[in-house]
């Protein structure tokens, strides 16, 4: 599916900014306007709107129409993908810990057979 | 108490930090040594598809260690410091060679549950939230399919 592919791209070339991660992250915590969400960085507004136009193109943030200032809000789609990665991330903990389950369980036989000899 | 016999993670909001706990079927002596000594050690850190061997491991206070896992022509190595080797604590430093300037302090304490059980609490702080975020994405190229099912799953139904 072409169209599907392409928004794929776009979501990921979205997220692999860090200034635009971090807007994201900070959005997690509730809606915020430009204003607010620009507070923090060293850089003009300009540059703050072009960021939400690429996470906007995404479809990971939207401006709903109303009264000024709009709001910038966060696609709840993005806490999926957030929480897949960070499950990702624990499964291979997870895997590296049965590995470690298994050395202790062997850990154990030798020990419990040098106290039988 | 309740038992956590999967792996918890969290990933904190306001520290580059991710935070792992998980509960064994060992004593905190038996789980110290699986973490310093290096031929226990060799047997379960690495992906089951990756070889690892010990390049220099000196586990006490002030130590050095670094292992080379392999696949294949593929070569990852890690080195780090042991800051503090204690019996129910260990304080290392942690560099993927492959971004080399980066470097993760990781705690981990071993916590005494009684009756040979003991729950591994692990603290990796990374320097910056860029890296944090690298590590917990990293993989991505190896379980993007996976990642790809869902978004397409998540565009199909209107999430996205």
């Amino acid at each position: 599916m072409v169209v599907a592919t392409e928004t794929l791209s776009r979501i990921f070339a979205a997220l692999a900014d860090p200034t635009r991660r971090d807007i994201v992250a900070r959005l997690a915590a509730g809606d915020a306007t430009v204003n607010q969400l620009a507070a923090p960085y060293e850089m003009s507004l300009q540059a703050i709107y072009k960021h939400l136009r690429v996470l906007e193109e995404a479809g990971l943030v939207s401006r709903p129409p109303g009264p000024q200032p709009r709001p910038v809000r966060l696609e709840a789609g993005v806490f999926d993908l957030m929480e897949q990665w960070i499950e990702r991330y624990r499964r291979q903990a997870e895997e590296r810990y049965r590995r470690l389950d298994a050395v202790l369980a062997a850990m154990q036989n030798e020990e419990d057979e040098e106290t039988d000899e | 108490m309740t038992t956590i016999t999967e792996a918890t993670i969290e990933a904190d909001p306001k520290l580059p930090m991710i935070r792992i706990t998980r509960d064994f079927a060992a004593t905190p002596e038996q789980l110290f040594r699986a973490h310093t000594d290096p031929e226990l050690f060799v047997r379960w850190i690495g992906p089951s598809s990756l070889s690892t061997r010990i390049d220099y491991w000196d586990a006490r206070s002030g130590g050095s260690w670094r292992f080379v896992s392999t696949r294949g022509g593929e070569e990852h190595a890690f080195h780090g410091c042991f800051h503090e080797v204690s019996k129910d604590r260990l304080v290392q430093t942690f560099t993927y060679e492959g971004s080399p300037d980066g470097v993760a302090l990781e705690t981990l304490r071993f916590e005494d549950l009684g009756d040979g059980r003991t729950r591994l609490h692990t603290t990796s702080l990374t320097d910056s939230f860029d890296s944090r975020d690298g590590w917990l994405t990293s993989g991505m190229e190896v379980g993007v399919n996976e990642g790809y099912a869902k978004l397409d799953e998540m565009l199909s139904d209107g999430t996205v």
